[in-house]
């Protein structure tokens, strides 16, 4: 340790003007990028959320709470309401069905592993949106599902799939699972194998080892899984838009409908900052629990 | 013993199942490319019209070429400088830098529409009118972290004592940059910018609060055909690019593979001396 130290102090100290100079310049990019790109957008929205909305939708620079206000009107709570529960039983759909599948891909060969990885995530790649509307066609009254059940004689009259909040779930499942695997799988692998048999030596079940060591040396994966399925769903409006049938409005349809239909930019801004700060919050929930901030991003 | 082999069993067909589930929608969208009908929900016939048809329409080229475009100044320039910052950033410890490199964050923790209503407000507030460029910083903007954070894990992962090597036996920091440091991060920088590609390809939000009334992407085409269903001519197009994608992927799957291959037998040949 004394010597690495040593080591160091007298690297740092050959450090050279030169060289100084291109540790500037390599960082020179980023954080030009950060600051204008990704904080001022950020302190503008802040800043926009408190001013009040002129007519025409033309912004007047007045200091105001009302935009927050606004939130508790009823039309608005319903639709926060809707999204935290569409949003909430999709995370929670998606953690029990995809932990079984990340557990799967985790214990297979590590080539099997990868190939599994890559075909969840292909159609995802190619393009969300076109196979989601493949979810149109399935679920459709005269669709493939409803019209194979209904040849079989299983169903008397077409169910009625699309539109509501079981294909918005179903959507939004198809879209985050896959993303939400991912983490979930990389804290399975690095589990410990020898933890799991001592805690069988010491005769705990399957399903007490489970419970007392397997879930909570995973529970980071999971709580990123939450992450990456939750912040998407509230504000990802197009499968809302295009399974809900319009009427199923969620707060990223909302944010949308303020700066295109209803032409409210203040109010956008507003409920774009409390979406930003609950998940804001819930990530800082997630660092403190131990999870690592590069699991949400490969 | 059998108990256990009977839940193995279970636990295979659940994960069967759920791939059935991710692959229903790309069959239809393959099946229905080939659909004479062109109403997308009943089946007819099989035919190729819909791909002579695709060949033959310029808009859609048209609005592939900018896709593409888009994609690809997005992904020169997230993979540049996301590289840039994750060496530059490496072993940072001031209050300022640590702010730059938890920002950098944000945009995969906050939702694409928040991001997207920033930007455009930021745009709209300073004048600079909407189009191609916006869109391209937007996209650049999404993708960034993706890079960042792929080489920042292989830097990490990298053993500093080679570098360190290289600078006692007196090469200086540029020159171990592109002979020592950046060919062990290739695989990192690889996979950052195929990210950032297959983002860009299928961003939506941030793209279409950028564009100006000349600019269409792909995505945004395809959604807005959506509420009236899409043409069989999209689903051709798409099929395209899944093939496309899936035989990019076969081919990177051989390349490595004979590579790690090359890699163990290297590793074997040096133990054996």
């Amino acid at each position: 340790m004394q010597k690495s130290n040593e080591k160091k102090e007298f690297h740092r100290s050959k450090k050279t003007k030169k060289e100084m100079l291109t540790q500037v310049l390599m960082r020179a990019p980023m954080c030009v990028w950060a600051l204008l790109f990704i904080l001022a957008p950020m302190v503008l929205l802040a800043f926009m959320s408190f001013m009040t909305k002129g007519p025409l939708g033309i912004i007047q620079y007045k200091f105001t709470t009302e935009n927050y206000k606004d939130m508790a009107d009823a039309v608005y709570a319903t639709v926060i309401k809707q999204s935290l529960v569409v949003a909430g039983w999709t995370t929670l759909l998606t953690v029990l069905l995809g932990y079984p599948l990340a557990n799967f891909i985790a214990k297979v060969k590590s080539k099997t592993s990868t190939i599994l990885t890559v075909l969840l995530m292909l159609p995802l790649w190619v393009s969300g949106l076109v196979v989601l509307y493949s979810f149109v066609i399935l679920l459709n009254n005269s669709g493939i599902i409803n019209t194979v059940l209904l040849n079989l004689g299983i169903i008397g009259k077409p169910l009625q799939m699309l539109y509501n909040n079981f294909a918005v779930v179903a959507g939004m499942l198809y879209m985050f699972l896959p993303f939400a695997v991912l983490p979930m799988y990389s804290s399975i692998e690095k589990l410990d194998g020898g933890l799991i048999e001592a805690s069988k030596d010491l005769g705990a079940g399957p399903v007490k080892t489970f419970m007392k060591v397997t879930l909570p040396l995973t529970s980071p994966g999971i709580f990123a899984a939450v992450i990456l399925t939750f912040i998407p769903c509230i504000g990802y409006y197009m499968v809302t838009d295009m399974l809900g049938g319009g009427t199923n409005m969620m707060i990223g349809n909302l944010i949308y409908r303020q700066f295109t239909i209803s032409r409210n930019w203040p109010f956008g801004a507003a409920l774009s900052m409390v979406l930003a700060l609950i998940i804001l919050l819930m990530v800082f929930i997630y660092t403190k629990l131990g999870g690592d901030l590069d699991d949400l991003g490969a | 013993m059998k108990k256990k082999k009977i839940l193995k069993g279970i636990h295979t067909l659940y994960v069967v199942l759920l791939f059935v589930f991710f692959y229903a929608p790309v069959a239809v969208m393959v099946f229905f490319s080939f659909n004479t009908s062109k109403a997308n929900v009943v089946w007819q016939g099989i035919t190729t019209k819909w791909y002579v048809k695709l060949m033959g329409d310029g808009e859609l080229w048209a609005i592939f070429g900018t896709t593409l475009l888009v994609a690809t100044i997005t992904t020169v320039l997230s993979t540049v400088i996301g590289t840039m910052g994750a060496i530059g950033y490496k072993n940072s410890k001031s209050k300022f830098a640590k702010l730059i490199t938890n920002s950098i964050y944000f945009p995969i923790v906050i939702p694409e529409i928040v991001l997207a209503v920033s930007l455009f407000m930021v745009f709209n507030q300073t004048g600079i009118s909407m189009g191609l460029p916006v869109i391209c910083i937007g996209n650049t903007t999404i993708c960034l972290p993706y890079v960042y954070i792929t080489v920042k894990s292989r830097l990490v992962g990298m053993d500093p004592s080679i570098e360190e090597a290289s600078l006692d036996l007196g090469a200086d920091r540029l020159y171990t940059l592109f002979h020592i440091t950046i060919p062990q991060i290739i695989p990192g920088i690889t996979a950052g910018a195929f990210m950032a590609f297959s983002l860009s390809l299928d961003e939506l939000i941030v793209t279409s609060f950028l564009a100006d009334a000349g600019t269409t992407t792909l995505p945004m085409k395809v959604y807005s055909m959506m509420k009236k269903g899409i043409s069989p001519e999209i689903n051709a197009l798409t099929t395209i690019i899944f093939g496309v994608s899936v035989s990019a992927l076969l081919l990177y799957l051989l390349v490595d593979g004979i590579r790690s291959y090359r890699v163990v037998r290297h590793k074997v040949r040096v133990r054996d001396l």
